[in-house]
C-alpha cells in the first residue's frame, strides 16, 4: 500500500522557509545576541533533514546537488583562510579587522571579518551533519 | 615574520583541507601531501633555528596578549619535537605511497594524515591548557580514522577499544582542566604556573596533578594505564602503526613533561614519587612483554612501552641532567621506533606473516633490509656510537646521582632485555635457512626501504653528532628545569 503523505509534504514546503529564515537570522545575530555559526548551521541542516523526511534521498540530492564533503572543505577554507589572511598583514594568526560602512538599503552596517570565519563554521556544520545523515541513510 | 611558529601547524592544515577536493586523483594527492610534508619539515627547521638563536618564541593569536588569548609557545623542547614529528611524518608518508594501497588512498587517507600532523604539532606548540585538549582531540580523531580506515575485522574491533579508552581519558582531561580552572582561574599555562606557585601548591593542586598524570598516562601508555596499546597498535597497516608508535604516545609524554615541570613542580615529594614508581613498573612490564612475544609487531609495540617508562623515569628524577637525558631519549626514540615499525612492515610484506617462528633466512635475499634492521636494533638498545646511548647514559648517571638507585638500575637492565627482544627478531628472522614465502622469491622492497634508511641514517648522525646536538638539548632542559624562563617569555614581565 502506498502511503499518501501529501499533508506532510505540503507542510514541509511551507515550514522549510521559516526554519531556514530563522537559521539565517540566528547566524547573523551571533555577534550581539545568542546565536552564531554553529547553531545557525545546525538549524539549516535540520531544515534539510526535514526535507529528507518528507521526500527521499534522491529527490533532495536533485534539489541540492552539492557534495557535502566539499561543502565541509569549503567551510574549513573560509575559516582557515580568514585566520591566514592576517598573515598577509604580518599580524598574528586569526587577528580580525572590522569597519563601519554605509551600504545601500542596510544603512550603517558594521562589517567584521569574524563573519567570514563564522560562514566557515556554518558551512562545516551543514556539511558534516548532512554527510553523516546521507551516508547512514544510503548504506544498506 | 611574526607567525613563524604557527607555520608547522598551518601548512599541514591547509594541505589537509585542499586534499579533500582531490580524493579521486591519487597522483595529485601524493604530490600535494609530499610537498606539504616537505614544506612542514623546512618551516619547522626554521623554527628550530630561530628558537636556538633568539630563545623562546611566543605568538599571541588574534593579537590578544598573554593570559587572555591563546598563546602559542615554542621553546626548545617544542621546536625539537615539532621538527622530529615533521621528519617522521614525511618518512611515513613516502612509505605510504608504496604500501598503503589505492583503496585507502581514495578515502581521504592523505587528508587525515595531514590532520594528524596538525594535532601533533599543535599539541607540542600550544601554551594554553584547553587548547592542548583541543589539539589532543584533533590528533585523536585523526588517529581514530587512520586506525579504522580499511575496515578489516581486527581494525574494527581494536578501534572500538581505542576510541572508548580515549573518550574516557578525554573526559577526564576536561574534568581536570575544569578543576584547575576553578582554583587558579586561568588557562594559560604560564599564568597557571605563576598562580600555583603563589598559592604554593596546596593539597587540591596535588590531587589535580595526579588527575593529569592519569589522563596523560592513559594517552602515553604508562603502567597501569597502557592496557589498550598492544591491541590497538597491532591493527593498522605499517605506516600508520609507525606514525602512531612514534608520535601519539610521545605527545602524552610531552604533556607529562610540560605539566610536571611547568605547572606542578612545587611539591615533588608526592607526585614525582608516584611518577617514578609508575615509570619503573612501566619499564618492567614493557620489557616482560617484549621478551614474551613471538610476534614481531608485538615485540616492537612493547618496546614503545619500555621507552615511555624510561622517559617518564627521567621526568620523575627532576634534575637538570635527567631532564636533558629524557629529551635526548625522547627524540631518539621517536625516530628509531618509526624506523623499526617501517622495517617490520617490510618484513611482514615479504613474508605475509608477523609470526616470528614462520620467518627465517631473510638476509639471504634481502641483505639491505637485514643490515638496516641490525643497525636499528643496536640503536634502540643503546650501543655506544649510536643514538640510544647518550640519552640513557645521562639518565642513568643522574638517577644514581639523585639517589634513585633502583630506577637507574632497572633502566640499565631494561637495555639488555630490549636488546634481547630486538635481536631475537634479527637472529630468528634473518639468519637460518631461507624459506619460501607466499609472495614469491623476491618482493621488490627498494622503494619501501627509502624511508627507514633515511630514519636510520638520521639516527646514526644523531648519535655521532652529539656535540652538535648538545646545545639544543641543554637549552631545552634549561627551560624545563627552570620554569621562570618560560613564564617570563610568555607573560613578558
Amino acid at each position: 500500500m502506498k502511503i499518501n503523505d501529501v499533508i506532510l509534504q505540503t507542510a514541509t514546503k511551507l515550514v522549510l522557509f521559516v526554519i531556514i529564515l530563522f537559521s539565517i537570522h540566528l547566524f547573523f545575530a551571533g555577534h550581539y545576541y545568542p546565536g552564531g555559526g554553529f547553531i545557525g548551521g545546525l538549524m539549516t541542516a535540520a531544515a534539510i533533514v526535514l526535507l529528507l523526511l518528507a521526500f527521499d534521498l534522491k529527490t533532495v540530492a536533485k534539489i541540492l546537488p552539492f557534495d557535502f564533503k566539499k561543502v565541509t572543505a569549503i567551510g574549513l577554507l573560509f575559516a582557515v583562510g580568514t585566520g591566514a589572511g592576517a598573515l598577509l598583514f604580518d599580524a598574528p594568526f586569526l587577528t580580525h579587522a572590522f569597519t563601519d560602512a554605509y551600504l545601500p538599503l542596510l544603512g550603517k552596517t558594521s562589517l567584521h571579518t569574524a563573519v567570514l570565519f563564522d560562514i566557515g563554521v556554518y558551512l562545516v556544520v551543514i556539511g558534516v551533519t548532512l554527510t553523516i545523515i546521507q551516508t547512514i541513510g544510503e548504506s544498506e | 615574520m611574526t607567525n613563524l611558529i604557527l607555520l608547522p601547524i598551518l601548512v599541514p592544515l591547509l594541505a589537509g583541507i585542499i586534499l579533500i577536493f582531490f580524493t579521486k586523483n591519487i597522483h595529485l594527492q601524493r604530490w600535494l601531501s609530499g610537498i606539504s610534508s616537505l614544506a612542514t619539515v623546512v618551516v619547522s627547521a626554521f623554527v628550530l633555528l630561530k628558537v636556538r638563536q633568539d630563545g623562546i618564541q611566543t605568538l599571541a593569536l588574534s593579537s590578544w596578549e598573554a593570559p587572555f588569548g591563546i598563546t602559542l609557545v615554542s621553546d626548545m623542547l617544542s621546536a625539537l619535537l615539532v621538527f622530529m614529528a615533521s621528519i617522521i611524518s614525511f618518512a611515513c608518508l613516502i612509505y605510504s605511497f608504496r604500501s598503503i594501497g589505492e583503496q585507502r588512498e581514495r578515502f581521504y587517507y592523505y587528508s587525515i594524515f595531514q590532520f594528524l600532523l596538525v594535532g601533533v604539532n599543535g599539541a607540542f606548540t600550544t601554551g594554553d591548557i584547553f587548547n592542548l585538549f583541543v589539539f589532543f582531540e584533533v590528533m585523536l580523531m585523526s588517529s581514530y580514522v587512520l586506525l579504522v580506515l580499511g575496515g578489516t575485522k581486527i581494525q574494527l574491533r581494536e578501534s572500538i577499544k581505542y576510541i572508548l579508552v580515549n573518550i574516557i581519558s578525554s573526559a577526564l582531561f576536561v574534568v581536570a582542566v575544569g578543576y584547575l580552572y576553578s582554583i587558579v582561574g586561568t588557562l594559560n599555562m604560564a599564568h597557571i604556573s605563576q598562580r600555583v606557585s603563589e598559592i604554593n601548591q596546596p593539597g587540591i593542586i596535588t590531587v589535580i596533578a595526579v588527575l593529569f598524570l592519569i589522563v596523560f598516562g592513559l594517552k602515553g601508555a604508562i603502567f597501569p594505564l597502557f592496557f589498550w596499546l598492544p591491541g590497538s597498535y597491532n591493527a593498522p597497516p605499517a605506516p600508520v602503526m609507525a606514525i602512531f608508535g612514534a608520535l601519539l604516545t610521545k605527545v602524552g609524554i610531552y604533556s607529562i613533561m610540560r605539566t610536571f615541570t611547568l605547572l606542578f613542580p612545587h611539591d615533588t615529594g608526592y607526585t614525582h614519587q608516584i611518577l617514578s614508581v609508575m615509570a619503573i613498573l612501566t619499564i618492567i612490564t614493557g620489557a616482560i612483554g617484549a621478551i614474551a612475544y613471538w610476534d614481531i609487531k608485538k615485540i616492537i609495540i612493547y618496546n614503545i612501552i619500555v621507552a615511555v617508562g624510561v622517559i617518564a623515569f627521567g621526568i620523575s628524577v627532576m634534575s637538570y641532567d635527567s631532564l636533558a637525558g629524557s629529551v635526548f631519549y625522547l627524540i631518539h626514540d621517536m625516530n628509531i621506533k618509526a624506523a623499526l615499525f617501517l622495517l617490520v612492515g617490510i618484513m611482514i610484506k615479504i613474508t605475509g606473516t608477523s609470526n616470528l617462528r614462520k620467518i627465517s633466512g631473510l638476509i639471504a635475499h634481502y641483505p639491505g633490509l637485514g643490515w638496516t634492521y641490525f643497525l636499528a636494533a643496536l640503536t634502540v638498545a643503546g650501543i655506544p656510537p649510536l643514538s640510544g646511548f647518550i640519552g640513557k647514559v645521562i639518565l642513568v648517571r643522574s638517577g644514581f646521582e639523585e639517589g634513585h638507585y633502583w630506577g637507574a638500575a632497572i633502566v640499565l637492565m631494561s637495555s639488555l632485555l630490549v636488546l634481547f627482544s630486538v635481536m631475537k627478531i634479527f637472529i630468528n628472522g634473518f639468519w637460518g635457512e631461507p624459506k619460501d614465502y607466499p609472495e614469491g622469491k623476491k618482493v621488490p622492497v627498494n622503494q619501501l626501504m627509502i624511508a627507514p634508511v633515511l630514519l636510520v641514517i638520521f639516527a646514526i648522525f644523531y648519535g655521532l653528532g652529539i656535540e652538535a646536538v648538545q646545545p639544543y638539548i641543554s637549552q631545552a632542559a634549561e627551560t624545563l628545569s627552570n620554569p621562570d624562563i618560560y613564564i617570563n617569555a610568555v607573560l613578558k614581565e
